[in-house]
């Protein structure tokens, strides 16, 4: 119940946030008879009024994980974010190599496993789409 | 005959060397994919379109690769089926039903290979309906104004919850949502910036390929992580014995008139909209065992026409959904959303114009299917053995090389980091999205169609001058609202029971077909 009732509010504010932004778009030169505005105010609309039936008629929860599952699925994003952040710094292959073996590891491999795994997938990845069909992946401070 | 002189051509395109190694890998990774549970085709084609894409292959190369490996991930999901009990996608949840009961007798392989057979049969025949029917719409569709596309699109979401969606809110909260998106960015009539706050990686809008990948490949890792050491897969694979992998002519000769009934259904529960595979193989289980044993003697124990009918069924559907997706550009299931994210990214607009404008990619790319069919049957009989292999390989190896593959995928069509960490926050939304049962399908559906649905909007309030009443003008655009309606109203009634008896039948399916 409560689940549903929270995405409805959640929904509700940016239905609203959403008509706000809708407001703000610059008038143009020409334009035509709903103009650059009116499609989105009535997707404003619709957002809002099914957001509206959560909170009036919400499901029954879904089965949430434990919090320490929670917390799992949260540090996988954090470091899926680092990943982005570091991939032009440390190169395709190192930073490849550290969030395989962390991801094998989290999903329940044994630490040489997960090493393994993470240069086995770093450098498999690199020769196929690198050397074979000439992507250009990231490159770090030793050229890869 | 108009329509198989066209076909000629298509062959003609589609028998070159690269063409067939295409088909061929495409048939070998689809099926992989179809097998692995968790990996459906709509994740194993979307992890694939950027990267057939920076290859450089061009558009009829392209779409032979990502259409194989759809035909073969809908092969491939009855693998897993038949030998662990657990569907590889949701269209193949109804094989486990008899398919495990039959391995379990010692029978699996002549379970694989007779499923091996439906699958060629539905995907075939349904092919062949497909050559036929999609043409004849393209002549309806031909009629269309903007105002009918506009309806036409509406239709398209009120109605791709399906026939067994439990709540229509969520449906269309998630269109919403992905319509909202498609609107970031450039107002393409008017030149305006929307939704971008000065951001200048929005001004182009926000990249369908990274949505999809985000929210369908990404996602996955999100829930095996919250699953993990939860019923482990693999290991049972390698203990089951196969026995046999041909089936006798007897058995095969048993169960055609079953193939045949199933592949009708499933051609048809695939071109309706909103249906889909998973209906697909879902009626023809039902209406088979209605048919043959209406008592429940034999089904559910390993029946080989139980196993038959569901693959005739999900296959034949399969190959139906393609002719909304060609003729009208309006896809009715997520596979073929992501199929037609494919066609978008090539720069080409599905559709009836497609067939006069590009008529080598879609005599083409149905060529290819057919050879697809074949290679299939082939790599799905004698090879099938390999495919099993690929279920011992635990998820903790799997799901990491595929979440590398997306980011790869992804960072090589944008190059930035935004994009990447974009991407991510899509696989977060994902996941949340999925726990609440908030269907996925339509906001791939509404990113890609919303601006198409826009446009089509303002032109026809433009040739009307503002008159809203022009949406409602013609037979067509009435016949059409009516099919929206109905689509949409049906499932509150129906939904809650149809999605029952799925249920009942079946354990829960990870994720839309």
């Amino acid at each position: 119940m409560m689940s549903d009732r929270v995405l409805g509010g959640v929904g509700l504010a940016l239905a609203a946030f959403y008509a706000w932004a809708a407001t703000i778009i610059p008038e143009p030169f020409a334009s035509d008879a709903i103009g650059p505005d009116g499609f989105p105010m009535i997707i404003a609309a619709v957002l809002a009024l099914s957001s509206l039936y959560f909170v009036l008629k919400p499901d029954p929860d879904p089965k949430w994980p434990a919090l320490n599952r929670l917390a799992e699925i949260g540090f996988a994003l954090l470091v899926m974010f680092g990943y982005a952040q570091v991939l032009p710094v440390l190169g395709f292959v190192f930073s490849t190599i550290l969030i395989t073996a962390y991801l094998t590891w989290r999903l329940g491999a044994g630490p040489l496993t997960s090493l393994l795994n993470g240069v086995g997938t770093a450098v498999g990845l690199f020769v196929i789409f690198e050397l074979i069909f000439g992507l250009s992946l990231a490159d770090g401070p030793l050229g890869f | 005959m108009d329509i198989l002189a066209s076909l000629g051509d298509g062959f003609s395109v589609a028998l070159s060397w690269q063409n067939l190694a295409l088909a061929l890998l495409g048939c070998f990774l689809g099926t992989m994919m179809g097998a692995l549970p968790g990996l459906g085709p709509a994740n194993g084609v979307a992890i694939l379109i950027p990267l057939a894409f920076t290859l450089g292959l061009d558009a009829v190369a392209a779409l032979i690769l990502l259409t194989s490996v759809y035909y073969g991930a809908m092969y491939g999901g009855r693998i897993s089926s038949i030998l662990l009990n657990i569907p590889g996608d949701e269209p193949a949840m109804m094989t486990c039903l008899d398919g495990y009961p039959m391995a379990q007798a010692g029978r699996a392989g002549e379970a694989l290979a007779l499923s091996g057979v439906a699958s060629f049969v539905g995907a075939f025949f349904a092919t062949w309906g497909l050559v036929f029917l999609a043409p004849a719409l393209v002549n309806i569709a031909l009629l269309f104004g903007p105002a009918e596309y506009f309806v036409l699109f509406t239709l398209a979401f009120a109605t791709l919850g399906g026939i067994a969606a439990t709540n229509q809110a969520k449906s269309a909260f998630a269109a919403a949502l992905g319509i909202g998106i498609a609107m970031i960015g450039v107002d393409t009539q008017t030149g305006v910036q929307r939704f971008t706050f000065g951001e200048v990686h929005l001004y182009d809008g926000i990249d369908f390929l990274i949505a999809i990948v985000g929210l369908f490949a990404l996602s996955e890792v999100f829930v095996f992580l919250e699953h993990r050491g939860q019923g482990e897969s693999g290991g049972a694979a390698g203990k089951m014995k196969i026995g046999r992998l041909t089936p006798s002519w007897g058995m095969l000769r048993y169960c055609t008139p079953t193939m045949i009934r199933s592949t009708v259904l499933g051609f048809l529960a695939g071109v309706l909209p909103g249906a889909g595979a998973s209906l697909g193989s879902f009626l023809a289980y039902s209406v088979e065992k209605q048919v043959v044993d209406p008592r429940s003697k034999t089904f559910g124990k390993g029946d080989p026409r139980g196993v038959a009918a569901p693959e005739a069924g999900n296959n034949a559907a399969s190959g139906g959904a393609l002719v909304p997706m060609l003729a009208l550009g309006v896809p009715g299931s997520g596979t073929t959303a992501v199929l037609l994210a494919v066609l978008l990214t090539l720069n080409i607009q599905p559709g009836p114009l497609l067939f006069q404008n590009n008529p080598d990619v879609v005599w083409g790319l149905i060529a290819a299917l057919f050879i697809a069919n074949f290679m299939l049957l082939a790599l799905n009989i004698p090879m099938v053995g390999i495919f099993t292999r690929v279920l011992l390989v635990p998820s903790h190896i799997l799901m990491p090389i595929v979440a590398m593959i997306a980011f790869i995928g992804i960072y090589s069509i944008t190059g930035s980091t935004f994009e990447l960490t974009m991407m991510v926050g899509f696989g977060a939304l994902g996941w949340l999205l999925r726990k609440l049962e908030v269907p996925l399908v339509p906001v791939i559906l509404g990113i890609l169609l919303g601006n198409e649905m826009e446009v089509n909007l303002r032109r026809a309030l433009t040739i009307s001058n503002g008159e809203w009443s022009t949406l409602f003008d013609s037979w067509l655009a009435l016949a059409l609202w009516t099919i929206a309606i109905v689509g949409f109203v049906l499932p509150i009634f129906l939904g809650k029971r149809v999605k029952k008896k799925m249920e009942d039948a079946a354990e829960e399916g990870p994720l839309g077909d």
